[in-house]
């Protein structure tokens, strides 16, 4: 069987995406459909380059959701005589099966691997922004609000963990002897209890004039908050094993969880000295004084009336915020730190491929291209909420 | 203002302290010196001996109290045998005692042995930086005008066409992380089967198989445009769409200021406003933005000296980190931590120093 032209792999590889497509089609229509009642979502369809960004990101989430059926072989599976093979190579044996963007040195589809490789990232990536989120925020809320030593501390610690070259941190963190010893493990401990205290406090700070409605929800919060909490941190044969299997809700394979906690830790500084800055900015204003004039509690102004007013710049960095942390998992998968080598990431296979990069680009320059693709339409996605967010 | 540097220099050096000893108490893990006994001594030790051999070495005892000898604010742990051999942390082969020095540490210039390279830190560590000062200095020379002038000209006419275009290139290189576009522009200028190098080698216009070399081992030797090219555009690239982001957001803040405006009122051409009045102030916010970026730096420097073998610092750091060598892990650490804390000083002292508003009050 013949290989294919250029022509018939970008085809096939339109048919592969057919479910994202139409996916694509179909968020795209009702929102435009219905825009005017969106909000600041709907005001990002008047916004070209957000737009442009939007579709970039959502391409991959439908990819990473419909990838069983766009995947065209097993991503870890090694099919022989097909090593290193040209883009659009037909496989041998096997009637009308193609590795679409060729093979890599093991003789696995890069297509499939880097479709494979779009769940790993969509799954890990915005999750621990949304952790870093929580852990900056009930920070630096009160770093800001009540300033002093709490600030003088907080801001001291924050600046600790930024003087850190990234890169140096991870290697500290994510080395064997490290995970061995549990401390990954033990960061998590602390630093999985920041989305909880944010929740609890949150609905107390609002909800403590109806006790009964809140300590329903609180209950509710902390119950099931605290079993994912626990079945999150306990694996099997860790430091951390508390759950006993029937129970444990989430088992991480291999060491998700401590790339999980070290891309959070690495996150959470920054989040918190931008939420510090927008609080010192804020508390200035009018209704802060008139709510504080009202007698509110001090946790109530800093979550109902300070937060939502910070909420626009905090989109703006959030969808930025993915981005790095999608360029921060690369950087952990290209030093071979953390996931395993067979992995399909992109990070881990850019890694595999360029040692013979001079020779065959292909298994190096996919993933390489998908990365790039999902964090410019996040940052093209920023630019484009900020331009509306500016406008009213 | 001396008072103002008097305590920035207090805090950074506490800031240090408490990094290194950080650093310190994570490279000295049980599992790391488990490790490193067997690798030094004999993989079969049992585990009696892999104790006694840490204890032997100076590994055992109180982690304060090694971290305060390996400093140089302690006297070295010294060790006399049942056969009356001496040993010590500070004590080399031949010496007695009595005139070993007592403090060996890093504030007396005592970086240690590198186990990995088999040659002391300080010759290590001192080849790596001098290769990687090399790359940071054409990284420099590269970034720092392209993305001055970038930013100017898209900040000078907001809105215009050359901005929506600078600004999308801008916001396409601080997409593209170096690991990305270090395989992007190897798979272009240097892969003898894709990219522009097959073509150009067809018509004749090269001699070798590729334009650039994909790989900069022999830039160790002698830098040249054709080893050094890659490694130092895929560093500048990343960083040059942030300060030139930085610099255009503060032109259009100056462009649109009363002066500038009263300037043009005056008569005065687009292009003296410009270079006179506009570009001065324009340029102080990217001043610390360029400082800030050194730690940035160091991150590119690591994956790209990774990527195209170049034998630095982030190499050797690399080396240090995967391979156990503990001492040598800690020497890339103060260097990296002090890099980073000292950039952020001189930024803010020079923010103080170039902004009149500040330095006033």
């Amino acid at each position: 069987m013949d290989a294919l032209s250029w022509g018939q792999i970008i085809a096939r590889m339109a048919m592969q995406f057919l479910p994202v497509w139409i996916a694509l089609v179909v968020t795209f229509g009702i929102s435009i459909r219905f825009k005017r009642k969106l909000g600041l979502y709907g005001k990002l369809y008047d916004s070209p380059v957000g737009m442009i960004g939007f579709g970039m990101v959502m391409f991959w989430v439908f990819t990473a959701f419909f990838a069983s059926m766009i995947m065209t072989h097993d991503p870890l599976t090694q099919i022989s005589g097909m090593k290193n093979v040209l883009p659009g190579s037909a496989q041998k044996g096997t009637e009308g099966a193609f590795y679409l963007l060729g093979g890599d040195n093991l003789a696995r589809d890069v297509f499939s691997r880097m479709v494979a490789g779009s769940r790993l990232v969509i799954a890990i990536a915005p999750m621990a922004t949304v952790f870093a989120f929580m852990v900056g925020i009930t920070l630096g809320l009160p770093a800001g609000y009540y300033g002093g030593k709490l600030d003088v501390v907080l801001s001291f610690a924050a600046n600790l963990i930024l003087a850190f070259p990234v890169i140096l941190l991870f290697y500290l963190l994510v080395t064997p002897e490290i995970v061995e010893s549990g401390l990954p493990q033990y960061l998590g401990v602390v630093l999985f209890l920041f989305p909880l205290i944010f929740l609890t406090v949150l609905l107390n700070s609002r909800l403590y004039v109806k006790p009964q409605l809140r300590n329903m929800l609180v209950a509710a919060v902390l119950i099931v908050g605290g079993w994912l909490y626990l079945s999150l941190l306990s694996s099997p044969d860790t430091k951390i094993d508390l759950l006993p299997a029937g129970i444990d809700a989430i088992t991480l394979s291999g060491n998700i969880l401590i790339v999980f906690v070290s891309v959070v830790f690495v996150n959470a500084p920054t989040v918190f000295r931008i939420i510090r800055g927008l609080v010192l900015d804020i508390k200035t204003r009018d209704y802060v004084a008139a709510s504080q004039t009202r007698g509110e509690g001090p946790w109530y102004i800093m979550l109902w009336e300070i937060l939502p007013n910070a909420r626009g710049p905090l989109i703006v960095d959030f969808c930025l915020r993915i981005g790095y942390t999608t360029i921060l998992l690369g950087t952990l998968g290209f030093f071979g730190l953390g996931l395993s080598p067979e992995s399909p990431d992109w990070g881990s296979t850019i890694n595999a491929g360029r040692r013979l990069l001079s020779v065959y680009v292909h298994p190096a320059i996919v993933p390489a291209l998908a990365l790039m693709s999902l964090v410019l339409g996040l940052n093209l996605l920023a630019d484009g909420l900020r331009e509306e967010s500016l406008k009213d | 203002m001396l008072w103002f540097v008097l305590r920035r220099l207090g805090v950074m050096i506490l800031t240090a302290i408490v990094l290194t000893f950080v650093v310190f108490v994570m490279t000295n893990l049980p599992p790391n010196l488990e490790k490193l006994a067997k690798s030094e001594a004999s993989v079969r030790m049992s585990d009696d001996a892999v104790v006694s051999w840490i204890d032997k070495n100076g590994y055992g005892g109180p982690i304060v109290g090694r971290y305060a000898q390996w400093l140089g604010v302690a006297p070295g742990w010294t060790r006399t045998d049942d056969d009356g051999t001496i040993a010590g942390r500070c004590v080399e082969s031949g010496m007695s005692l009595d005139n070993a020095p007592r403090f060996c540490g890093i504030l007396q210039g005592d970086w240690g042995y590198s186990t990995v390279f088999k040659k002391p830190v300080s010759t290590v560590l001192g080849n790596g930086l001098a290769a990687t000062g090399w790359l940071m200095f054409w990284v420099m020379m590269v970034m720092v005008p392209t993305s001055l002038i970038l930013g100017v000209l898209s900040g000078m006419r907001e809105g215009s066409r050359t901005d929506r275009v600078l600004s999308t290139f801008a916001i396409a290189s601080t997409a593209t992380p170096e690991y990305v576009s270090g395989v992007i522009l190897v798979a272009l200028f240097a892969s003898a089967t894709v990219g522009i190098s097959p073509t150009l080698a067809e018509w004749g216009w090269i001699s070798g198989k590729t334009l650039f070399m994909g790989t900069a081992t022999s830039a160790m030797d002698k830098i040249t445009f054709w080893n050094f090219t890659l490694p130092v555009m895929t560093i500048a690239l990343y960083g040059i769409g942030y300060i030139a982001r930085m610099t255009r957001a503060s032109m259009t803040e100056v462009m649109t200021a009363q002066y500038i405006r009263t300037a043009r009122l005056k008569g005065v051409s687009f292009r003296n406003v410009v270079m006179k009045h506009a570009l001065r102030n324009a340029l102080i916010a990217p001043f610390t933005v360029i400082m800030l970026q050194f730690p940035w730096l160091l991150n590119g420097v690591v994956i790209v000296e990774t990527l195209f073998n170049y034998k630095g610092f982030g190499w050797t750091l690399v080396q240090a980190a995967g391979n156990n060598d503990i001492e040598l892990l800690l020497a890339c650490s103060v260097v990296a931590v002090f890099v980073v804390l000292v950039t952020q000083l001189l930024s803010d002292i020079g923010y103080v120093f170039l902004n009149p508003r500040i330095r006033i009050s």
